[in-house]
């Protein structure tokens, strides 16, 4: 289980690296940040990039900004920077709760949140984070820097928007309003597996009904995405079990689940239904 | 042993741990020579085929690649033989050490490079071309028959056990009660993967291997014989090893290429087993579907069981031979009076990883199948699953039982035991009634929870013998040296503490020297729970023999009667009060010769601890999930040298039986590709799954076969778990009978909780 030769490039600055990674990109050069999914499959030689630039000693990366309206993640920021809340929003604990659910600690420790979008596996927890919050993505490369919605950024199972020049150097997310409710739950066999459902939803209370009210659902499709009918459901609804109920039905039946040899589309149904009700119930609390 | 037991008994600390605790444990990776090859295996990725050719050149060309092999080269070593249960019509069924016409599995060795590093070996072996005309391959073994070969069919052979008038008793049965039930493929799977690392020295021609465990002296007798090699030029070495649960240690492929290439090469060769390898290419277990019917009379009491079941051992017949579904067979009974029995066991290859024993192989399945019926016995007559487990037990005035089977060489007579008595105690230590009603009101309202119980009977304490020789050095040292090995079940610690308290001494004084084939002439090894029984015996033969000699060696310096003296904290004294005393190291100091003693304990009949398991499980039926909420574990020992090392056995065995209930299944696709090859996919419980447990030990029923009353302890935590749980799941469900399959996947759960839904609406 020995990764096949390749060519290990180490920048100091973002320019750098996305000047190498245009040199090196049709040869197959990819980024490597914490490394948590690229490593083990090289390791089973089902990915043999001939070269990797690390962006590790990229220089400023590891930045966690604030400017009062976006929370900016540079691309070496690491899921656990966000075991304690990272901002004094609703968004900081929004995102604590949801990193505890990514796999386990040690992975935590060294696991990127843009490298988990970059890697765009459909059950990723920050992947549905993003969809579900309407995340911008700053794409870097030596051509210059352009920003992707997050609903254009996602394309298929580990497919984005990205060139294969292009660095996913931030990403930005909106801060909630003050107040706001959300809620996460997702569905595993294990403690620390890739959800086979997630749910996270968002709102806002007025005058006793939801406002704003957002529901992302990954896990069952290729990419996680907001499910527009379930929220068109709940909002301006008081929250409740009612409201709850009719909403995760909704989410159920307008997701296209996706089957493998354990999982029917019909019993992924099932679990988004679960976890959509478990995120609202959650976020209600 | 004059006075009373220090030691036996006792839950002292282990040993073995200060080097595993403090990083310098050396494990079969460790290991180095200089000048050493790394050996990497080149593996069919096809599941049945003809093999067209195997094309190593460019593989050859890499630099830092020496040569590869493939079948041709290694044409004079014979397959692997089979070390239990090995039948001869099996023979044509055992496993090439490299494929040479067929491939049969994905990952079966098709040929090995040899190269500077990992890295470099792993290079060559991905530009080694392996053509393969694919052949349809066989999956089911309960299917049609397939072919082994152009003479042979998928059907390797069939066990057979019977005894009594079944024909009869069904005639005459007040019902019939029939279940189909299958256990799902999964193995034990190791921390440390196989490895092994060869050399040989050319100065005293010895081959030496290191990375042993398990059996290292049958596996050198084998590896001599087909290196065509005496005995004595071959040696096996266990270092540290990270698990054995049966399938660690057995003699696979990998391990006689290493030798060969050692032999040939004269360079030392290490092969270190990658996860992936290990995953389609070490043991698997346990796949078997069984077809049951039981005769009852009105009452419930079971009057003839008739079972026919196809175990499916994957491409090959391993070392094991026959052992999983003979044990199956054999074992079925359990604790009940089964006045008339047939079992027919289909021993079926397919085209996926071969099998071999995983920790209380045969029972795990037979258990499961067998409480099923009971369980099934109960819902068919309306009685509850207590009370029909009470009816057909076999009472203790019935012990020792002679069940009329034979096993492993043995015939299979319960020792010792009171399975009603065990019974009341798992049964009170679980407030069995008070759970019943507080589960009742949850049902009510509306909470899908239930509790499931399970009995069995263990086998363990395998003959035929184990020799072990106790010495004490002029420096004081104490050492025992047995043909046992350490999987990591604290053989050291409970080898010691026997010997302490026969001898005389403090156990943490005596060094356990076990798994080295040239310290001792022969040797069995570490399955079938037979450590602590047969080893120990052998040390307190031995120990005894030793003291005798010790006392009239001392009797003689220090001018006094045997009588007169004793052995307390490692010290010669007299028994009558002060006096001149004397240590054991100024004892073997003064003697011209060594103080040395070795004994053999010889047993032709295994010992049957027992157990009681209770589990209560809540089912989620919006995500089909299942939670452990509590599980109970009575299991009676006889005599446990050391409680504490008797519950970690359990707890961990515990831990393998719910991965075998709810999670761990090797699946493939139609084509026959493993799809459970990584963690990933694969899955073991953590910590997170697995609930506390409560661990009754019992002590009511020593052993009358060994003077100290021992049982074996490996296999009593993982044998009834999938009985348990499906047991329980079946009450959360208010469906008798609703579990048939293993694991109960959530997929599967899903199924069933539909069924309920249908039932209850109709």
């Amino acid at each position: 289980m020995k990764p096949a030769p390749f060519v290990r490039h180490v920048p100091k600055t973002l320019d750098e690296a996305v000047r190498i990674l245009g040199e090196v990109a049709p040869q197959d050069g990819r980024v490597l940040a914490g490394g948590q999914s690229l490593v083990p499959i090289m390791a089973f030689r089902l990915a043999k990039p001939a070269h990797l630039v690390d962006i590790n000693e990229v220089a400023g990366l590891d930045r966690i900004d604030n400017d009062g309206k976006m929370l900016a993640i540079g691309a070496c920021v690491r899921h656990a920077a966000f075991h304690k809340p990272a901002v004094d929003n609703p968004l900081g604990r929004l995102l604590s709760v949801v990193a505890r659910h990514i796999a386990h600690y040690p992975i935590r420790m060294r696991g990127t949140f843009c490298g988990s979008l970059a890697h765009a596996d459909p059950s990723s927890e920050w992947c549905l984070t993003a969809a579900t919050l309407d995340a911008v993505m700053v794409a870097k490369s030596a051509r210059g820097e352009r920003l992707i919605d997050a609903k254009d950024f996602f394309q298929g199972i580990m497919s984005t928007a990205l060139a294969e020049d292009e660095l996913l150097a931030q990403v930005r997310l909106p801060l909630l309003a003050p107040g706001a409710k959300f809620g996460f739950n997702e569905f595993s066999r294990r403690a620390g597996d890739f959800a086979m459902s997630a749910a996270l939803v968002t709102w806002r209370m007025q005058d006793g009904k939801m406002r704003e009210v957002r529901v992302g659902v990954g896990g069952a499709e290729p990419f996680p995405r907001r499910i527009a009918a379930a929220e068109a459901a709940l909002e301006g609804q008081p929250p409740g079990d009612t409201a709850f109920r009719a909403a995760a039905e909704i989410a159920a039946s307008a997701v296209d689940a996706m089957e493998d040899h354990q999982t029917s589309a019909d019993y992924r149904r099932d679990l988004v239904r679960a976890v959509v009700q478990r995120a609202l119930e959650m976020s209600a609390l | 042993m004059t006075s009373p037991a220090k030691f036996i008994g006792r839950s002292v600390p282990r040993l073995e741990d200060r080097p595993l605790l403090t990083g310098q444990g050396r494990f079969a990776a460790d290991i180095d020579f200089p000048g050493q090859w790394i050996m990497r295996v080149v593996r069919s990725p096809v599941a049945h085929g003809e093999i067209k050719s195997i094309d190593t050149r460019e593989a050859l060309k890499l630099p830092g690649v020496h040569t590869a092999w493939t079948a041709a080269d290694i044409a004079h070593i014979p397959p692997i033989g089979f070390r239990l249960t090995g039948l001869k019509q099996l023979e044509a069924y055992r496993q090439p050490v490299l494929a040479q016409r067929y491939v049969r599995y994905v990952g079966e060795p098709v040929a090995v490079v040899f190269a500077d590093n990992q890295y470099v070996a792993e290079d060559a072996a991905d530009l080694v071309e392996v053509s393969i005309e694919p052949r349809e391959p066989t999956l089911h073994a309960s299917a049609d028959l397939g072919v082994f070969d152009h003479e042979l069919t998928s059907e390797a052979g069939v066990v057979e056990k019977a005894y009594g008038d079944v024909d009869a008793a069904f005639a005459a049965a007040h019902a019939v009660v029939a279940l189909d039930l299958s256990i799902g493929r999964h193995t034990g799977v190791p921390l440390e993967t196989r490895g092994a690392i060869a050399r040989y020295d050319a100065e005293r021609d010895v081959l030496e291997m290191h990375g042993a465990a398990k059996v290292p002296h049958w596996n050198r007798d084998t590896l001599a014989q087909m290196l065509d090699r005496a005995t004595e030029s071959v040696q096996l070495y266990e270092g540290h090893v990270g698990g054995g649960f049966g399938i660690r240690g057995e003699l696979y492929p990998e391990d006689v290429l290493v030798c060969a290439a050692a032999l040939a090469f004269k360079r030392p060769i290490k092969w270190i087993e990658d996860r992936r390898e290990h995953l389609i290419a070490a043991n698997h277990s346990r796949q078997q579907h069984h077809r049951i019917r039981a005769a009852i009379d009105a009452q419930g009491h079971i009057l003839a069981i008739d079972n026919e079941f196809f175990h499916d051992n994957g491409a090959y017949m391993r070392t094991h031979a026959a052992t999983v579904p003979d044990l199956a067979a054999a074992m079925l009974p359990g604790p009940y009076r089964v006045p008339a029995y047939r079992a027919k066991g289909h021993i079926r290859l397919t085209n996926k990883t071969p099998c071999g024993t995983y920790r209380a192989p045969g029972r795990y399945e037979s258990t499961f199948v067998r409480e099923r019926l009971i369980d099934a016995i109960a819902d068919k007559v309306g009685v509850d699953k207590v009370e029909i487990r009470r009816r057909n037990l076999l009472p203790k005035n019935a012990l020792p039982y002679a069940l009329g089977l034979d096993t492993l060489g043995t015939h299979i007579v319960y020792d010792s035991g009171d399975y009603t008595l065990l019974l009341d105690k798992a049964l009170s230590a679980a407030s069995w009634d008070e759970l019943q009603s507080d589960l009742k009101k949850r049902r009510a309202a509306g909470e899908l929870v239930g509790a499931g119980i399970a009995m069995f009977v263990e086998k363990s304490g395998l003959g035929p013998f184990d020799t072990v020789r106790v010495e004490i050095k002029p420096d004081g040292a104490i050492e025992v040296v047995t043909g046992v090995a350490s999987i990591g079940q604290g053989v050291e610690t409970a080898i010691a503490q026997i010997c302490a308290d026969t001898l005389g001494v403090d156990y943490k004084t005596i060094a356990v020297t076990h798994g080295q084939t040239d310290r001792i002439a022969r040797g069995m090894g570490a399955f079938a729970s037979r450590v602590t029984v047969m080893c120990g015996e052998a040390t307190r033969l031995a120990a005894t023999k030793l003291r005798k000699e010790v006392l009239r060696a001392a009797a003689e310096l220090m001018q006094t009667g045997v009588e007169a003296l004793d052995i307390v904290d490692g010290e010669i004294v007299r028994t009558g009060g002060p006096g001149p005393s004397m240590p054991l190291a100024e004892l073997a100091r003064a003697l011209p010769h060594a103080l040395s003693a070795e004994d053999t304990f010889e047993s032709s009949h295994m010992v049957y601890p027992y157990g009681v398991h209770i589990a209560v499980v809540r089912v989620d039926a919006e995500t089909s999930g299942i939670a452990i909420e509590r599980y109970m574990m009575a299991y009676d020992i006889g005599k446990a040298v050391n409680p504490k090392l008797v519950e970690g056995q359990i707890a961990g065995g515990f831990a393998q039986g719910v991965g075998g209930a709810l999670y761990e299944e090797f699946l493939y696709d139609d084509s026959g590709e493993p799809l459970s090859v990584t963690f990933a996919d694969y899955l073991m419980p953590t910590a997170r799954e697995i609930p506390e447990t409560s661990i009754i030990l019992s002590e009511d029923a020593p052993s009358p076969l060994n003077p100290l009353g021992l049982k074996g302890a490996g296999e009593g935590g993982v044998n009834p778990v999938g009985a348990a749980i499906a047991s329980a799941i079946d009450d959360a469900l208010q469906r008798p009978g609703a579990v048939t399959q293993l694991p109960v996947t959530p997929q599967r759960l899903k199924r069933l909780l539909a069924g309920r839904r249908q039932s209850s609406t109709t």
